[in-house]
């Protein structure tokens, strides 16, 4: 908006009577170029697309399930916008996943059509929240980590996964500071909340290594400059939950230091396709309506 | 839950007051439960700006606002009723200022 002063605010000719409603929307990615960089393959830009689309797709589903089991309407309706914000995101990046790799396939395809085995998200978006404490821990070092990633794919050659990104962004900078303030809260309150944000970070913990890990496709294209370098991620990372957690009296389970990526590291195992067995009870009950009533709209 | 901590069993109650992008003022727009002003910040941006429609929140505990009662309705208010002469109605307003 950025007006000088107050009068011309208020002056201003723009056809919004109902401004209580919001005012000023913009549609996302509008006027951006959609051409694949030169020189880089479309099966493996859809392929990243996929990985990313599929973490904010499951996570999302994951807060989603929470909508009626929240501890507050409060909460619930913040849980709500997170997992709306996420859900954006990977409906941006599906659409981009089926102009890249040429099939012309829609964001339903991907989200709705796709067996369990066909997901490509990181296994730390799996599991099913024990309890709230469980939700938080798990949505700080998802959003922590997502962050740091988007952050990053702004400077991408793609020029819609850097759009993606940018907007990204913000959303996720929110996402990260709720996630914290309530890990904080509980960590730091009564011994019993404490106990629940230690047992959820020991849940949480084996997951983490996972998220620094270069599948084949990534590498190929952290060398054309469309990917971000995983590994490049896990400073900022841990330096946020360490912060975060400390701030709360609490460390991470397993030395959270920055020399723990070793040789034993763990396969990209998500990116690659192995999955948790909760993975498809959350894709079964995600795809239930569009299986039961192909091409439903309303 | 440890003995020496207070349990409330519901959070305390906040009053919501918005900017909107193209309003003067802050606005009262309704109202909250957050166990502190942080977290009923938090709050009001989930539930009053999922629109687009502030870009400045303020928060205060409801119990902190001091209101005109109901029952002072008339000494209150009824005396300022007939004295039009307080309303400057002998100037001539430029058409180019608003909101008079």
């Amino acid at each position: 908006m950025g007006f000088d002063n107050a009068y011309e605010a208020i002056t201003e000719e723009v056809d919004d009577h109902r401004w209580a409603f919001g005012t000023g929307f913009v549609e996302p990615l509008s006027g951006i170029d959609a051409a694949l960089p030169t020189g880089v393959a479309g099966d493996d830009v859809a392929a990243y697309c996929l990985m990313l689309g599929d973490d904010a797709l499951i996570m999302s589903h994951r807060l989603q399930q929470w909508l009626t089991n929240a501890p507050e309407l409060e909460e619930e309706t913040a849980l709500a916008n997170i997992a709306l914000d996420l859900l954006g995101q990977a409906r941006l990046l599906f659409t981009r996943a089926g102009a890249a790799d040429g099939s012309g396939r829609d964001e339903d395809a991907y989200a709705f059509l796709r067996s369990e085995a066909e997901f490509r998200n990181v296994r730390l978006v799996e599991p099913v929240d024990i309890d709230f404490a469980g939700l938080v821990v798990r949505l700080l070092v998802f959003s922590t980590w997502r962050l740091a990633l988007l952050q990053r794919l702004r400077g991408t050659h793609d020029p819609i996964l850097s759009a993606v990104a940018g907007r990204g962004v913000n959303e996720v900078t929110y996402h990260r500071d709720y996630a914290a303030q309530w890990v904080v809260r509980l960590g730091d309150g009564t011994d019993f909340s404490r106990q629940r944000i230690i047992a959820a970070l020991a849940v949480v913990a084996p997951f983490v290594d996972e998220l620094f890990v270069a599948s084949d496709i990534e590498r190929r294209l952290v060398d054309v400059d469309v990917a971000v370098q995983p590994s490049a991620l896990r400073p900022e990372v841990e330096a946020v939950l360490i912060e975060v957690l400390g701030s709360a009296g609490l460390v991470w389970p397993h030395g959270c230091a920055a020399n723990t990526v070793a040789a034993d590291a763990p396969a990209a195992a998500g990116h690659d396709g192995r999955h948790l067995a909760e993975l498809r009870d959350a894709v079964a009950e995600l795809q239930s309506v569009a299986r039961a009533c192909p091409g439903a709209v309303w | 839950m440890t003995d020496a901590t207070e349990v409330r069993s519901e959070w305390p109650l906040f009053e919501v007051f918005l900017r909107g992008k193209r309003g003067l003022n802050h606005v009262h727009v309704g109202s909250l439960h957050a166990a502190d002003a942080q977290m009923a910040l938090h709050h009001a941006r989930d539930l009053y700006t999922r629109r687009n429609e502030g870009v400045s929140i303020w928060v205060i505990e409801s119990a902190h606002i001091t209101a005109s009662s109901p029952d002072e309705k008339d000494p209150f208010f009824a005396p300022s009723g007939d004295k039009v002469y307080r309303h400057p109605t002998f100037y001539s307003i430029p058409d180019t200022v608003p909101h008079i």
